[in-house]
């Protein structure tokens, strides 16, 4: 198969020293298995989050996200943005429909991106990893790879928010997405099924509501247990930080005892491909995995 | 009362709705709601709102204009968009309730020390500042929000989280002097300037 180029956002929280700087490192094993090559946007800056709209207003946070796409279209021709961070995809995706369906916002947006020698066409398509992996691959030639099957672990794919809604993966349901069971089970890992998939973690009021979040990471946690899971695996940085370094606050808190590790379908995909742990960023996690890394030191 | 509440209070009266239409993102559409409460039963804070968002939408065509602008309801969306997928009118839920939490800010009237409020001010002033988030100064800044002592207090009372992640090299602790940033601030700083400027003049803020 011939390689794959996209004009690749990484976002802030995938930065080296930043909280999933390890999705960054299995992502990147994972597209060198996958022959894609990842561009990365020259520059970028941050989309704003969910949380940028009270002080940012609209504009402000549309133009944000403008820059970035003006600068994959200037730099990176041709090419299709590509953001791992469900955020940043989520942001990036709501300005390009925004400014499509606004002439006079897309006009507004260009104004000020003169400001920065810029300007967007409105021409690049905006896309997550997961879609790529989907709908540019295909489950079956995602299984190809496998070297090392994920036989006989039980893995909880908890989809949350904003890989979700309001945009979704094409052709899933908002209430029962089955992409993360059926990209676990292409690794040849199980998917167990529980009631909390779509559940929201609390997103940014994790930092500034954490009792009332840390209610939602405790359901989430709970149902994976009570389910047989052994790992829980996420689409998106902020999920993964949330469900992950708030388990300890959460046994404090409710007297449970919960110690589940939380991954990126990146960092499964790079085990199931022969990856080892470090470069599958297993170092990476609060919650230690000793299962994978035995798996991953295994020949 | 804020220059810009005074404003709008002379420029719009007691027309609550017609104010909300014009100066609030996804505004057109609070008078499509049916009343059906989907939203407030989908909502994962649902139970900590004062006002869920099909009240506030019955609040802002009943002119409830003081109720609604200081309330700290809007405030409890965590962005999870259930109100928008499950919405059988296809309201814009998320995006109004960030819309009216915007404009409470704007005028002054959102609750002072509501802590989404202060920690969403601070997160658009770090990423301003270098183009990027620098997680570790938006934390501390959280912590250290009501003063030293107690944000020592909640320093140490998260030491195990900071450590978890210094150890797992989430978290460096040199993005306290030099952080990850964009070469372009100063385009972005320019850029931004004028959004804000644009969008003042297309939402009546400015003369």
């Amino acid at each position: 198969m011939a390689k794959k180029q996209y004009a690749f956002y990484p976002g802030c929280s995938s930065q080296k020293g930043s909280s999933a700087s390890n999705y960054l490192t299995s992502v990147q094993s994972m597209c060198k298995v996958l022959d894609i090559e990842l561009n990365e946007i020259p520059d970028w800056n941050c989309c704003g989050a969910s949380i940028g709209y009270a002080e940012g207003g609209e504009l402000p946070r549309h133009v944000m996200n403008a820059r970035n796409l003006a600068l994959a279209e200037k730099e990176l021709p041709g090419q299709q943005v590509v953001a791992t961070c469900a955020a940043c995809w989520l942001s990036a995706r709501e300005t390009k429909e925004r400014l499509e369906h606004n002439q006079t916002l897309k006009n507004d947006a260009n104004e000020a991106l003169k400001e920065a020698g810029l300007q967007y066409e409105g021409k690049v398509e905006v896309r997550h990893m997961v879609e790529v992996l989907i709908e540019d691959f295909g489950y079956e030639a995602l299984k190809k790879p496998v070297v090392k099957p994920l036989e006989g672990m039980k893995f909880a794919g908890y989809v949350g928010c904003q890989t979700n809604r309001p945009f979704g993966i094409h052709g899933e349901s908002f209430e029962n997405p089955v992409y993360l069971d059926h990209l676990i089970e292409a690794m040849g890992g199980e998917a167990v099924p529980y009631d909390q998939k779509v559940t929201c973690c609390g997103g940014a009021l994790a930092f500034s509501e954490p009792e009332k979040s840390q209610k939602q990471i405790k359901d989430i946690v709970e149902s994976a247990y009570d389910h047989g899971a052994e790992f829980i695996v996420t689409p998106c940085p902020l999920c993964q930080a949330n469900v992950e370094i708030y388990q300890g606050e959460v046994n404090k808190r409710y007297g449970t005892k919960f110690n589940m590790p939380v991954l990126y379908y990146s960092q499964l995909m790079t085990l199931a491909y022969g990856g080892s742990a470090k470069e599958a960023g297993l170092d990476g996690q609060v919650i230690r995995a000793p299962k994978l890394e035995a798996f991953a030191a295994k020949k | 009362m804020s220059d810009l509440n005074a404003q709008a209070v002379k420029q719009y009266g007691n027309n609550f709705l017609k104010e909300v239409e014009a100066r609030v993102e996804g505004g057109e559409w609070v008078k499509m709601c049916m009343q059906c409460g989907v939203c407030s039963g989908s909502c994962p804070f649902g139970p900590y709102w004062a006002h869920p968002p099909q009240e506030i939408f019955m609040m802002i065509r009943a002119g409830k204009r003081e109720e609604v602008l200081t309330s700290d309801s809007m405030w409890m969306c965590t962005s999870c968009y259930n109100c928008i997928v499950r919405c059988p009118r296809k309201l814009p839920i998320t995006h109004i309730m960030h819309g009216l939490a915007n404009y409470a800010h704007r005028l002054g009237l959102a609750p002072k020390n509501q802590p989404t409020r202060v920690f969403a001010k601070m997160f658009w002033d770090n990423i301003v500042k270098t183009g990027r988030v620098n997680e570790l100064k938006l934390s501390l800044g959280l912590y250290f929000k009501d003063g030293i002592g107690p944000g020592i207090k909640t320093a140490l009372a998260m030491k195990d989280i900071g450590l978890g992640m210094l150890k797992a090299k989430r978290l460096n602790p040199l993005e306290l002097v030099k952080g990850h940033g964009c070469k372009d601030v100063k385009g972005i700083h320019a850029m931004l300037k004028k959004a804000q400027e644009i969008e003042a003049k297309r939402k009546g803020f400015a003369a």
